[in-house]
């Protein structure tokens, strides 16, 4: 707590002086009757930047892409009712992804609740199963424990997203303040048992055909150099999940890039015949594993996760750690011998020569990986990478020359259609040095469509790749393999002039299939500042390959 | 209830877990939200608040399945849960209760 003169502050006005103790700059949101007192106290505020998104979803998702680049909690607001329910996909998506996100929410007065008074809903009830904590505040007084306390809980072991529901009358409240509590920060952890490091390094030393197997946790804990480090002394072989994607650069020897449904050949295969994998902060997801009993049959596992709950809940370790990754690494790294696994290398290297990821059309940049190689081209490391959901994340996962952890934001454990725009101008609001690239669709562009207005109002450095193949591409591959070609409801008939509606938000953009080079046309667009739509068609019958049918074992892959 | 016979519920074998935890409004949706959304069924709840009346202790009446290791990891991550104990079905909490059910 720090002493300061008393002073007489609303409920409304406190939170904001939290936010600003707290170190919050920017934050996005809508308001609306129930939480105007909160942005009345911050039209008073000199510190903080509030971005208008146009719709809540919206806000949620700029909110995830400041918290996604910069590794800290992140604020999003709405008012009470529809506010808070278009609210809780952003919220759902970052507890899937563990992102830290403090989602603030305005409730009508404490005397109507449970009234079905004008826009009220149980945001606390509705928000209980996709957060990691949420609170409902009782008073003025309260909020001094809640707000510091909702960010130690957002950023403290494995982050989440918190909801602080404020009602309209505690918004009101004028109490005397006279000592403030310090900003929440995340909690200290509990080292990692030796003894089990001990126990995972003998693994490590004893396995002959080792593969390390990099999830989220591992950008998250800051853990990326260690893990390369580990994978260098040791030789391991390293496959990432599509959250890890940047950890270790794609171009390293030892990457096998990313693992599971629409992974390369040679990594699934290589999984396959390993005989003992290494997980570190990654959960064992149904996308990476496809059928759990056909994958690594023949390993034994670490897992080394901070979330206990997560050891032995898919695959059962034979050493599980709970603790930062980051931490156990470092632990790891003097423990394991330096190794040269001299024939398992030469195993992957053979498996790679013979089963590489295929990336056809890569040179032109009329095809979809032509068109992800181009856009790469022109840009360095310093560049953000942000993806919507479909066919373009998986191509943009597969083929991107992700080398830095955090260049990467895409929506991997909800799969929410519509996060990439906004988390692009949320990460363009964090850190407006860098160019951040928002590779979408035809199908999720529409669905936050309206933030356009938003980029366009914050001149924010956001260029968007719509890969339009006028279809739900994901939906359109499915039915057609799966589905004996029976194709309903993924063809668009109505088809928007995407250069005119972006025009019309007040946003620039360009047509790649108008252009005549498109690689000048691209380059050109790309060094253009501020944010730009650029279209480009490709064609409907374009697959991602290889692909692990649903349900069907990894090394059961279809094409590439 | 679930749809098991009444022969199979009393095959099979129960678990008591117990909890202590904060005592505020929201406190019993967090536990049993991680159950109901498993479709894990909860025999038996038993609430009261303890000493100054800060902090509750929930008693729970599970059946053992395979997924209880995970579920108890789940209660022990809630931010209101102080501590989880697990008792075999012998514990006599719900036992002495049984008189208020006949």
């Amino acid at each position: 707590m720090s002493r300061e003169a008393p002073e007489s502050l609303s409920g409304a006005q406190i939170v904001v002086r939290l936010l600003e103790r707290q170190g919050v700059r920017t934050l996005a949101g809508i308001p609306g009757g129930a939480i105007l007192p909160i942005y009345d106290a911050l039209s008073a505020s000199k510190r903080i930047h509030h971005v208008l998104a146009r719709h809540e979803q919206g806000g949620g998702f700029m909110a995830q892409g400041m918290a996604r680049a910069t590794g800290l909690p992140a604020v999003c607001m709405a008012s009470s009712g529809p506010g808070a329910t278009n609210l809780l996909t952003a919220i759902a998506d970052a507890k899937l992804d563990s992102i830290p996100l403090v989602a603030i929410t305005g409730q009508v007065p404490r005397a109507l609740i449970g009234t079905d008074a004008f826009q009220e809903v149980d945001t606390y009830g509705l928000s209980i199963p996709i957060t990691k904590h949420n609170f409902l505040v009782g008073s003025a007084d309260e909020l001094l424990q809640i707000i510091p306390r909702a960010f130690r809980i957002a950023a403290s072991g494995r982050p989440g997203p918190v909801l602080v529901d404020i009602p309209k009358d505690v918004q009101n409240q004028v109490i005397e303040v006279a000592e403030w509590p310090a900003p929440g920060s995340a909690d200290a952890l509990p080292p990692p048992a030796a003894d089990l490091i001990h126990a995972a390094a003998a693994m490590i030393n004893e396995a002959a055909r080792p593969i390390l197997y990099l999830g989220g946790g591992v950008v998250h804990s800051g853990a990326a150099a260690a893990a390369v480090a580990l994978a260098e002394k040791a030789s391991l072989p390293t496959v990432m999940t599509l959250m890890a994607l940047g950890a270790m650069p794609v171009d390293h020897p030892l990457s096998l890039g990313m693992l599971g449904m629409h992974g390369a050949r040679c990594t699934n295969l290589a999984l396959d015949e390993c005989d003992l994998l290494i997980a570190v902060g990654a959960r064992f997801d149904d996308r990476a594993t496809g059928k759990v009993a056909g994958f690594c049959p023949q390993a034994k596992i670490v897992h080394i996760d901070i979330d206990p709950s997560e050891l032995d809940k898919i695959k059962t370790a034979h050493v599980g750690i709970a603790g930062d990754v980051g931490a156990v690494l470092q632990l790891l790294l003097p423990a394991v011998d330096g190794a040269l696994h001299v024939d398992w290398l030469a195993r992957v290297a053979c498996l790679k020569a013979e089963h590489p990821l295929r990336t056809p059309g890569i040179d032109d940049p009329r095809t979809p990986y032509g068109l992800i190689r181009a856009v790469a081209d022109c840009l360095d490391d310093e560049a953000t990478i942000t993806t919507d959901v479909g066919q373009h994340q998986m191509w943009v996962a597969q083929a991107y020359p992700l080398r830095r952890p955090r260049q990467w934001l895409t929506s991997g454990g909800l799969g929410t259609m519509g996060f990439g725009m906004p988390a692009a101008i949320g990460a363009a609001l964090a850190e407006p040095q860098r160019t951040v690239v928002c590779f979408s669709g035809d199908g999720s562009i529409l669905m936050n469509i309206q933030e356009l207005v938003t980029a366009a109002e914050e001149g924010v450095n956001v260029k968007i790749v719509l890969m339009n193949n006028a279809s739900l591409g994901l939906v359109f591959q499915q039915q057609t393999l799966f589905y004996g070609e029976r194709i309903y409801a993924s063809k668009f008939k109505g088809m928007p002039d995407f250069v005119r509606v972006a025009e019309g938000f007040g946003v620039a953009a360009i047509d790649l299939d108008a252009a005549g080079d498109p690689r000048a046309a691209l380059a050109a667009a790309l060094a253009t500042p501020g944010p730009m739509l650029i279209h480009a068609g490709i064609e409907m019958r374009e697959q991602v390959l290889p692909m692990v049918p649903p349900g069907a074992a990894n090394k059961d892959m279809i094409g590439g | 209830m679930n749809s098991l016979t009444r022969t199979e519920n009393q095959a099979l074998t129960r678990a008591v877990l117990e909890l202590d935890v904060n005592n505020h409004a929201g406190v019993m949706s967090h536990v049993v939200g991680l159950f109901s959304r498993r479709a894990y069924n909860v025999e038996a709840i038993l609430v009261m608040p303890v000493g100054s009346g800060q902090t509750s202790r929930i008693w729970l009446l599970v059946n053992e399945d395979e997924r209880l290791e995970q579920m108890v990891k789940q209660v022990e991550k809630l931010e209101d849960v102080l501590a989880v104990r697990r008792h075999g079905a012998e514990h006599e909490v719900f036992v002495r209760l049984e008189e208020f059910f006949l």
